[in-house]
């Protein structure tokens, strides 16, 4: 039997998490301590040999971002809390259970990059975190145990996009949350034009084990090339819909059937979307893949948030993908063609396919509009909007054939 | 109530502020009135059109009136298949409104949102941003009897 790991979630459940002395009292803060008295660039040097890559997507090394920092009279630390992605509760559940292991391991940033600002940009749909975050600041800073880096929450207003660092950098600046293009990348020019690293909240909470512990002891956890653990968030058609957290190594059926308890009501499994809602959709023969980002990758998937969407045999794939499509109209930000355009279309094509009214042309169609867009659009979003598509037409092709015009 | 004016007037020193100040707004009036994009504007040293053009850049903040409760019900996948059309249509009859709109009295409006980051208990609605989940068609009476 497969169990859970508990690096981020160490003290979940275990401490008051609006009382920083049951933080202390746990070794809370001897990591920043510690990094305190590290030079810079060894401690940058440490998270890049840990091998921490960035828990909100996209999978960088943690290390090597901070790396990128020139030296500047400003530098801004910024925690990306915006967790829009369908599906997704983890930084959520992880602020709420220990809200100092996120401000430590900001704090940690901090010194690595020579910062005293740090902005956590939280979703507008959490305002409740947000006073629970400002509270646990509020003790940080009376304990004194930030030192000179001061914190401020900043609140997102349900954009789905804004998850994008750039297009958080402009949001904290006040405009639409539209993004830029890159280069310049934030580590050079961020907010307000000032040196930036942007993290998730997850990939913050792991710093400082990291730190006390060492790169290679996190290293040697879960697979070697995304090593430590992940914090998914199970919905859908599984027993235990919750948060759980488990070394790299796990494989998607562990994940499903041990973790997860099996699916509801006895019914078998269909497929499992991973990632959030722009993931790609995985059938039973693929189950035994270990959830680390570049297995998942291997198979045409995503890790992604850690998302995981479980859907028995009773689901109907093409209603499921239409709706995924009408998601990425409404939350494409319009301002660039492929994705504007393209988000529009495959959700107009989704909707003919569904309603039955389509024929084989149209899946020819919105093949080819899912590859331009996938080469074509500006950021993330519209990149990975046509993945839902894309894999359930090579994985269940026999659903989508169904509901053809003969 | 809190004047909107002396509400934006306070986040008149923080960068970038303007999105704070209209949540500050919202949560005073239940959306952004039209006087009080124009107050932001000049207060941020933006146009109007700019400042409008933050305003509806964001589905969480409104310039139209909205109802004293405001129910929003998640239609992401996960919510989607654990049957939040079922909830939104008993929404829709128990209101006599459809989705999008404010019943006469001015108590209740009806919004669809993507996800509320609540998926462990689907589908999910939100009342005045407060969470309720595992909702059912047959609990919507009961839910719309707590609104006082
Ligand atoms: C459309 C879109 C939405 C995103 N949403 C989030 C999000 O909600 N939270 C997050 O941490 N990263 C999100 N990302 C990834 C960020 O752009 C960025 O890579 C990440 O915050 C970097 O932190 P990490 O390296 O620690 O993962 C999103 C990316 C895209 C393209
Ligand atoms: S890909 Fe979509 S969300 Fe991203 S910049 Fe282009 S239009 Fe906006
Ligand atoms: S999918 Fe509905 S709350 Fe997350």
């Amino acid at each position: 039997m497969a169990e859970e790991l508990r690096i981020v979630l160490r003290n979940a459940d275990r401490i008051d998490p609006l009382n920083i002395d049951d933080y202390l009292a746990a070794g809370g803060y001897r990591a920043l301590e510690k990094a305190r008295g590290m030079n810079p660039k060894d401690l940058i040097n440490e998270v890049k040999a840990s091998n921490l890559r960035g828990r909100g997507g996209a999978g960088f090394n943690a290390g090597l971002k901070w790396s990128f920092v020139p030296p500047a009279d400003v530098t801004y630390v910024v925690c990306n809390l915006d967790e829009g992605e369908p599906g997704t509760y983890k930084d959520r559940t992880i602020v709420e259970k220990d809200p100092q292991s996120l401000l430590e391991g900001m704090a940690i940033c901090a010194h690595a990059i020579g910062s005293r600002q740090g902005f956590i940009y939280c979703r507008g749909e959490y305002p409740y975190v947000v006073e629970h975050l400002r509270k646990a600041i509020a003790q940080a800073r009376d304990k004194g145990v930030l030192g000179d880096f001061d914190i401020q929450v900043r609140m997102g207003a349900g954009a789905y996009v804004c998850g994008e660092e750039t297009a958080l950098i402009e949001s904290i600046e006040g405009h639409r949350g539209e993004p830029r293009f890159k280069p310049p990348f934030p580590g050079v020019a961020g907010l307000w034009g000032k040196p930036t690293v942007v993290n998730n909240v997850e990939t913050f909470a792991n710093l400082p084990e990291i730190v006390l512990k060492g790169a290679a002891w996190f290293a040697g956890i879960g697979t070697p090339s995304y090593p430590g653990t992940k914090v998914l968030t199970l919905t859908g058609d599984v027993v235990n819909r919750v948060a759980i957290e488990v070394p790299t190594d796990t494989t998607i059926r562990q994940v499903i059937y041990e973790f997860g308890g099996g699916i509801r009501g006895g019914r078998k499994f269909k497929a499992v979307q991973i990632g959030g809602t722009s993931g790609g959709f995985i059938p039973e023969s693929l189950l035994d893949t270990p959830i680390d980002a570049d297995s998942m990758r291997s198979i045409g998937a995503t890790l992604g948030t850690g998302a995981v969407l479980v859907m028995d045999e009773t689901r109907d794939i093409v209603d499921i993908v239409t709706r995924i499509a009408k998601f990425f109209e409404h939350e494409s930000c319009g301002k660039c063609n492929p994705c504007r355009e393209g988000t529009f279309r495959c959700y107009e094509i989704m909707k003919k396919i569904n309603a039955g009214r389509a024929t084989a042309a149209d899946i020819d169609n919105i093949m080819l509009l899912s590859k331009v867009m996938t080469r074509a659009a500006l950021c993330g979003l519209g990149q990975a909007a046509p993945g839902p598509i894309m894999t359930t037409l090579q994985h269940f092709r026999g659903d989508y054939e169904r509901k053809l015009l003969s | 109530m809190a004047d909107y004016q002396e509400i934006i007037a306070s986040y008149r020193g923080t960068p970038g502020g303007i999105i704070e100040a209209y949540h500050a707004v919202q949560r005073e009036y239940n959306y952004i009135p039209a006087e009080a994009v124009k107050e932001a504007a000049g207060v941020f040293g933006l146009s109007e059109a700019q400042a409008y053009g933050v305003a509806t850049f964001y589905s969480y903040l409104s310039v139209e009136p909205r109802g004293r409760y405001i129910i929003r019900m998640c239609e992401s996948a996960p919510c989607h298949i654990a049957g939040a059309e079922e909830v939104i249509q008993a929404f829709e009859h128990a209101l006599g409104i459809k989705v999008g709109e404010t019943t006469a009295d001015g108590k209740f409006t009806l919004e669809l949102t993507e996800c509320v980051g609540q998926c462990q208990g689907t589908p999910v609605i939100t009342i005045n941003s407060q969470p309720y989940a595992g909702v059912s068609a047959e609990q919507v009476p009961a839910i719309l009897a707590q609104c006082k």
